[in-house]
Formats: C-alpha cells, structure tokens, sequence
C-alpha cells in the first residue's frame, strides 16, 4: 500500500477535483507500478545479461536454447491476465464516467473557434467562464459552431469532444471549491492553444446569486451590454481594445470616428454604418494590411438590439 | 570467395553515371536511392521539430524566446509538415524500402525483387507524391495537423487537396513495395529455403507487406472522399452539408493504426536480427517471433477506434476497442520476452548495431506499457490528445522504429558499401541521440499527466520547466545526428575495405561479397539450416 500511495503521489496528476478523478488516479497508480515492474524486468533483465554474459573471447561458445514452451506459456499468459484486469477495472470506471446522473444540473457549452460559449437554463450566457456549484451533479451538453473542439478539464479527468452538427456529453460532480482549467484538447486551428477558461466551483448560495446577477444583464447600459456581448462572441479573441496593438484583426481602440484605410488604398470614415457593416459582412471593406475571409460574418447570429450594443460599445471606445 | 568477387565487380561499380542510377532495377540500388531521399526528408522533418521545441522552450509572454514563429498559423504548419513528412516520408517507408529493398531478396538468395521494374516504378511515385506535398509548403502551405481531421481541413482555406493527392500518391508507392515483396517472398527463394527458414527480418516484411496491400487503399479512399468533399461538397463528412465530420476519423484510423505496425514491424525484425547476431545466439522463440509479428498485423486491423475515445463513439464501441487492444499487446509483450531471453547465456558484444538494439528494447519497453495505459478507457480519456500522447508516440516511432532503422543501417553498412566506419564516433553518436532523446521525451509524459493538452503553440506558465527541460534534449538529439552523419560520410569516403563477413552473422547476405556483385552472388546458394544456427 505504501508503494501505491508513493506511485500516486509521484504521478504528477494535477489536483483531484472529482470523485472520478480518484478513481483514475488509484488506477493509474497501479498501472504505474505494473509498469516499472514491466519495465524493471525487460530492461534490467538485459542490461543483466549484457553485463554477465559479456563478450569474453573472439570464440565463445554459447547455449543453444531454441525455445521453451512453458516458459513461452507464461509470459503469454501472466500478461493477458494483466492486461484484462486492468481492461476490466478501467471498463468499470468509464462506466461510471458515461453514465449520466438523472436530474443533474444542465448547462449549454457552445465551442467555436476559439472560445467556448456557455449557457444556463435562464438564459443567462458566460464566455470561457464556466461556474457550477460544489457536490451537484453536473451535465454538460456539448456541441459546437464550426469545427471540431474538445473540452478537458484536467482536474476532474474529463474530456468529450465538440462536434457540430450534434450533440456530445459528459458530466462531472465538484468535489472542491476553486478554479480550475478548461482547455479545448483538439486541434481547432491559429488559437488552439488560447482557448482556455476556467471552471468554477461555488458555494450552492454563490452560484444562485451569480445566476441571478447574470440574468438582469438585461438591464445594463448599451455599452456595457455591447462590452459583455464582445466578450462573449469572443470578437476580443481578435481584437485588441485598450490599446493600438493588433492581434489577428486591427484594433478597435479610438477607430470610431476615424478615417480607415482600406486595402485598395481608399480611406473611409468609421461611422455606424461602417462599423455595422463589419460585422455582418467582414470582406465587404478590408483595412489595410489584413488578410480576406479571416473574420467569420455575424450575421444572423445577433439581432438588432444586440448590433445596437456592440455599435455603442466601441463607439466608448473612443470616449465618443 | 574472397572478399570481392571474381572480376572485382559489384553492385556499386557495375554501371557508372547519374543516369544508370536512375534507370536502374537493381534492388539494391533502388534501396539506396530511397536511402538518399529519406534521410533528406528526415533531415528537413528534423530541422521542424526544432523549430516547434525552440517555440516551446518558453511560454510567449517572455519576450524574444518563446517567439520563434511568430504565431499560431505558423506553428500548426510547421507543426504539420513535421507530421506529415516523418510518418509519410520517413517512417512508414524507411525500413520497408531502404534496408527491405537491399536485404529481401538477398535474404532469400534471390537475384533481385520479382517486379523490379515495379520496384523502381515506386521509387518514382514515392519522389513525386512528396515532391507534390513538399510543393503546398511553397504555394498555400497546410496546417491541419497530419490527421486531416474534418471539418477543419474542409474548411481551412489551404492546400489540402494538394497535399492529400500526394500522400495518395506515395501511398500507391507503398502498395507496390508490399505486393513486390509478397510476391518475392513467395516465388523466388532459394533451393532449400523454407518459410521457417527465413530470417526474421524477412518474416517482418512479409507481415508489414500485406498490411500495406490491405490498408492503404483505405486510406487512398478516405483522401479521396476528402478531396471530393472539398472541392465538390459532395457533403459526406462535413456537417454544414449533413454530413458526419465523425466518419471520417473511422476511416482515417482504420488505415492509420495498422499503419503504426507498417512503422514497428519491419524495427522489431531487425532488432531480431541485431540481438541474434551479437549475441552469436540462436533467436529464442522464432515461430513464436515469426507468427506474432502476422498476429499483430491481423488484430491490427480491429483497434481502430482507440484513437476515438473521446470522440462521441459510442461507449459500447469504446469498450470493444479497449479490449481489442489489450489483445495485441500480447504478441508485443512476447516479442519483448523473446529478446531478452535471447541474450540469456549469450556471447555478447557492443558494437553499435547492438546499441541500438540495446536502446530499442529500453525504448520500447516505455512506449509499450504507456501504450497499455492509453489502452485503458478512462486513463485514455484523460491522457487523449495530450502530451503524454506525444511522448508515447515518440518513444515508439522514434525510439522504436528510427532506433531499428539506425541500428539495421550501422549492421548492414560495411556490406552496402564495402566499407566500415569508425566505430567510436559511431557510439558516441549513439550516447548523444540515446541520452538526447530521453531527456526531450520522458518530461513529456508528465507534461501530458499535468493536462498540456498537444498541438499547443502556447501554454500556460505551470508547463514551462518541463518544457525548456525538453528543449534542450532535442538539441542533444541534433548533436547525436551530426555525429552519426558525420560517421556515414567519413565512413562512406575513407572508410577501410569491409571484410565478407565482419560480424560473424549466419545469415545469406553475408555469405557473398561486400558490396554484392550485381546478381547479389556468384553462385546460387543453397540453405540447409535455418538462419541463427550459432552452435
Ligand atoms: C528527433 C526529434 C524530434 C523532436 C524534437 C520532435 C518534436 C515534436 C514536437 C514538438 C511535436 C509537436 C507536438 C504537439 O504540439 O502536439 C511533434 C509532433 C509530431 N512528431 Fe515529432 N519530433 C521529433 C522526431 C519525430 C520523428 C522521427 C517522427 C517520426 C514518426 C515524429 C513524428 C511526429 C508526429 C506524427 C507528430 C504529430 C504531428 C501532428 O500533431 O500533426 N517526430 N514532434
Ligand atoms: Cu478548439
């Protein structure tokens, strides 16, 4: 037992956020001890036997052993028993993991290039922030908007894939409060690696208060709303707002009110209209210096009131 | 026999010019021109992986390091083509067509390949399909990954097309390798050269020849439907067109994990050689070697779904596949057991051939049992697409195959060219790559246990140590190429004249001159034992 807790300790798994996770952890725990054992036996075994049988003389003679048959028997054998014990053991975990608790807490995880998207029951939506109360059951219901994701929680040992066109998902019981990482763990293309959120784990009274404050967003000032929305259509993954710097598309810091330079060289002044017009249809007019077909359209994905928002936010941007 | 031939005549110096080189059918030619070629995409996959670890030596807060590429798009196409170009261009045809090509008929005491002119026909196709590849890298240069997982390679506005047309090309080139070797095989061994007779290098190739017959179609197939898919929207894997993005990782998969045995088996028939040799022992365990290695590659055809865990399969379909594949862990584990007890009472010497064999069973012996544990469900389901993925691969691809590759190469060295090389600088190219790779791929394994999730051109900072610690270790690696490489051309150029037999092996190939006269020997041999009968 000693050595199981050492193995496990040295496993280097991040913390246990779930129940599921111990159970993963005790079992690769094991096969981590298997292995060294596995290990020990093939590379010590040889490196004992280059040492002792170890070229002497240009002429030694050596044993002629072709084979041995119970030997043979064994080492097929001992095996397989392993290997299905912990093919076994591993099935009654992954049972656990696929079996979705009846009742569970619901939320909504939109995947797309490169945010995930959340939303609750009432209609309240969150960006890459996912909040859910400790000791619930949890279920994810996932899918995604344009390409394939998937979503890894490396504390709670869970991960599912986001595929468009259908749903996928998984669900989980917190069993610590805190925060945690989510990254997408399939490859979705330039910002892979920067999408990241967090998972946070609250107190049932936290998490009922944070899901109230969410809903009355809806009264909000224009600007502030439109600040929400831009975070939550990720619009900020690929533009820059506090400052001149350009990330995958031009900032949008002091733009409005402007005069832009477009890639055939005409200038335009960055008026509503323009700003509207970028959002719905992106490769109508590109500035300067930007690649075509990079932003994808918005249109039919927001509606008026929300174009009304996002049009005021940066509009404050320049303090007009 | 003498060392050379009677007329001093060999493979190397029967005809002379460019031209003669590239309208030959001598198997053995053709080999080395595969030889030529491979190492250059290697040495062009190589210098990619270092420009992927010098990313990564830091997170891209740190100014200056840790911004080697610049960005993200830059990254997954680097990232890509060090993908595609190692698994398409290096690994899957490296042993099967340099040392396979030179050594097959040999083996057999066959004069050539039963097509050469087919042989040389796949030279051709493998050159143009990487040509085509290598060309997207100069027109609209790719970066899907080299899965091509839909729908992202439909919707990535690259080249894709082009690069799947050559990845069909060279895969045609594969095919005709393995139905040149089956039928090799079958038809031109030599008097008294019975099937349990046959080395077991032969007996690898012959298994890892049917699965290029069997599955690379499949592969072909799913390239093509996404070809069609992209230019036609024919609307089978992309969901926007109901299609199902799902499918087209069945397909992938159902050619691509029998292609991990196209890479491993033809290393784990040389590593048998290698231990046989050295040794001077007879192989422990040969029928059982032998009919493993056709085992694994039927079996292989029926894990393909481990790879799709988490991917919305089904969880039944999840659990058949575990099991499976549990069951090919078998014949490897026996594989492994084999070796070993082969050294057991032996006469064991360390030339560097044998360090690499060396190397190969401590390598593979780590990427075996991380291969179990990504076996098993919901270690996998953690584990699945993360660094610990990327160093299970390594250990097997690299420390597994390009181990064999390096070792079976330094073996048969003095016979390809009539020379042997410098025995120290060799080993200590060994000590570097050895030590080297251990220390850019072991610190992955927890990097992945920790959560690194793979494909990343960035992470956050709780990854950095691990990652500078990785770094370093692949410039070890590069110091251990340079070396080596430096010891083939010293070798090559100045090396002393190679005696018949320089290792006291007792297989064919070493029964006729080095290098081989044109016709591989002067007289048809004719076997009477079997190949490691070290008395
Ligand atoms: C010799 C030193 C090598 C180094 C330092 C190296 C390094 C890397 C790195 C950093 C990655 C990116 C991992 C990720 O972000 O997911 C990678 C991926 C990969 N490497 Fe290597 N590599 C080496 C050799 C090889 C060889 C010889 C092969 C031959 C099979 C190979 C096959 C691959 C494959 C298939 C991928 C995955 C590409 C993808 O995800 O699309 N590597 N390697
Ligand atoms: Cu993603």
């Amino acid at each position: 037992m000693m050595w199981f807790n050492l193995a496990k300790a040295q496993s280097f798994m991040p913390t246990e956020g779930t129940e599921i996770a111990k159970q993963v952890d005790n079992l690769y725990g094991f096969l981590l001890i298997t292995s060294f054992i596995a290990c020990l036996l093939v590379i010590g075994g040889m490196i004992y036997f280059a040492y002792k049988y170890k070229r002497k003389s240009a002429n030694d003679k050596t044993a002629y052993i072709s084979h041995s048959t119970a030997l043979e028997f064994l080492w097929s054998f001992i095996p397989l028993v392993i290997f299905l014990g912990v093919f076994a053991w591993g099935w009654y975990i992954y049972h656990g993991m696929r079996t979705m608790p009846k009742d569970a807490l619901e939320i909504n995880v939109l995947g797309k290039q490169w945010a995930w998207e959340i939303e609750y029951k009432n209609g309240f939506k969150a960006v890459n922030e996912v909040v859910v109360p400790i000791n619930t059951d949890v279920k994810l219901l996932l899918t995604s908007q344009d390409v394939i994701h998937s979503f890894f929680v490396p504390s709670f040992r869970i991960k599912q894939d986001a595929v468009p066109g259908r749903y996928t998902a998984l669900w989980f019981k917190a069993t610590k409060l805190g925060e945690f990482h989510i990254f997408c763990a399939e490859y979705c293309g330039t910002s892979h690696s920067g999408m990241i959120g967090k998972l946070r784990v609250v107190t049932q009274d936290e998490f009922n208060k944070y899901l109230e404050e969410g809903q009355e967003e809806g009264q909000l000032p224009l600007a502030k709303r439109g600040e929400k929305l831009f975070a939550l259509k990720a619009c900020a993954s690929c533009h820059s707002v506090d400052n001149p710097a350009v990330k995958v598309g031009p900032s949008l810091f002091q733009v409005f009110g402007h005069e832009v330079v477009l890639e055939d060289g005409s200038k335009v002044a960055a008026d509503e209209n323009y700003i509207r017009e970028s959002i719905l249809q992106p490769n109508a007019k590109i500035v300067k210096g930007f690649p075509h077909g990079v932003m994808p359209t918005f249109q039919g994905q927001i509606n008026e009131n929300e174009l009304n928002a996002l049009v005021e936010y940066v509009k404050s941007l320049s303090g007009k | 026999m003498g060392n050379t031939s009677a007329h001093g005549e060999n493979y190397l110096n029967h005809e002379k010019g460019l031209w003669s080189w590239l309208t030959t059918v001598d198997h053995k030619r053709i080999g080395l021109m595969y030889m030529i070629t491979v190492m250059t995409f290697f040495f062009i996959g190589g210098i990619m992986a270092l420009l992927l670890r010098l990313e990564l030596f830091a997170p891209n807060t740190v100014q200056g390091v840790g911004q080697v590429l610049k960005n993200g798009d830059i990254y997954n196409q680097v990232l890509t083509y060090h993908g595609a170009i190692m698994v398409f261009m290096v690994i899957v045809p490296g042993i099967p067509a340099i040392l396979g090509n030179f050594f097959l008929p040999i083996h057999l005491g066959a004069k050539d390949v039963a097509f050469p002119k087919i042989n040389l026909l796949s030279w051709y196709c493998f050159m143009a399909g990487a040509a085509l590849a290598i060309a997207t890298f100069f027109t609209h240069k790719i970066d899907t990954g080299w899965t091509f997982y839909t729908p992202y390679s439909i919707r990535t506005g690259t080249a894709t097309v082009l690069m799947v047309l050559g990845a069909f090309i060279m895969g045609m080139s594969s095919v005709l390798t393995g139905l040149n070797f089956i039928v090799t095989v079958h038809k031109l061994r030599a008097p008294g050269m019975t099937m349990h007779r046959m080395p077991l290098f032969v007996w690898a190739l012959y298994s890892t020849a049917i699965l290029q017959m069997l599955a690379t179609p499949v592969l072909a197939i799913t390239l093509l439907l996404l070809a069609a898919e992209k230019i036609f929207g024919v609307g089978i894997f992309d969901p926007a067109l109901g299609g199902d993005p799902v499918l087209f990782q069945h397909f992938f998969w159902f050619y691509s994990h029998p292609a991990v045995y196209i890479m491993i088996l033809p290393a784990m028939g040389i590593v048998s050689e290698l231990i046989s040799t050295f040794s001077r022992k007879v192989i422990f365990g040969y029928t059982a070697i032998a009919y493993s290695s056709l085992g694994i590659a039927a079996v292989s055809f029926f894990v393909w779904g481990h790879h799709m865990f988490v991917s919305g399969q089904s969880a039944t379909a999840g659990i058949i596949f575990s099991f499976i594949t549990m069951l090919v862990g078998v014949p490897t584990a026996i594989k492994m057991f084999n070796w070993v007890a082969t050294l057991y009472k032996g006469s064991i010497s360390f030339e560097s051939p044998m360090l690499y064999a060396l190397g190969f069973l401590f390598l593979f012996a780590i990427g075996g049992v991380t291969g179990i544990m990504l076996a098993v469900l919901p270690i996998d389901v953690h584990f699945h697409d993360t660094y610990f993925v990327v160093a299970h691969f390594h250990y097997v691809m690299v420390g597994g195959t390009l181990m064999a590759l390096m070792g079976g190469f330094y073996y048969w060295f003095p016979k390809m060219f009539g020379k042997m090389f410098n025995e120290s600088l060799a080993r200590l190219s060994f000590v570097f790559i050895f030590i080297g790779f251990n220390v850019t791929f072991f610190p992955q394994f927890v990097l992945g246990a920790m959560g690194m999730p793979r494909r990343y051109f960035d992470y956050i900072p709780a990854y950095e140590n691990l990652n500078k610690i990785s770094t370093v270790g692949s410039w070890l690696i590069l110091t251990g190429f340079l070396i080596g490489l430096y010891t083939i051309v010293q070798g090559i150029r100045k090396g002393e004249k190679a005696p018949m037999n320089p290792w006291g092996a007792k297989t064919l190939e070493w029964q006729t001159s080095s290098p081989p006269p044109h016709f591989n020997f002067d007289v048809e041999p004719v076997v009477t034992a079997g190949p490691y009968e070290y008395r």
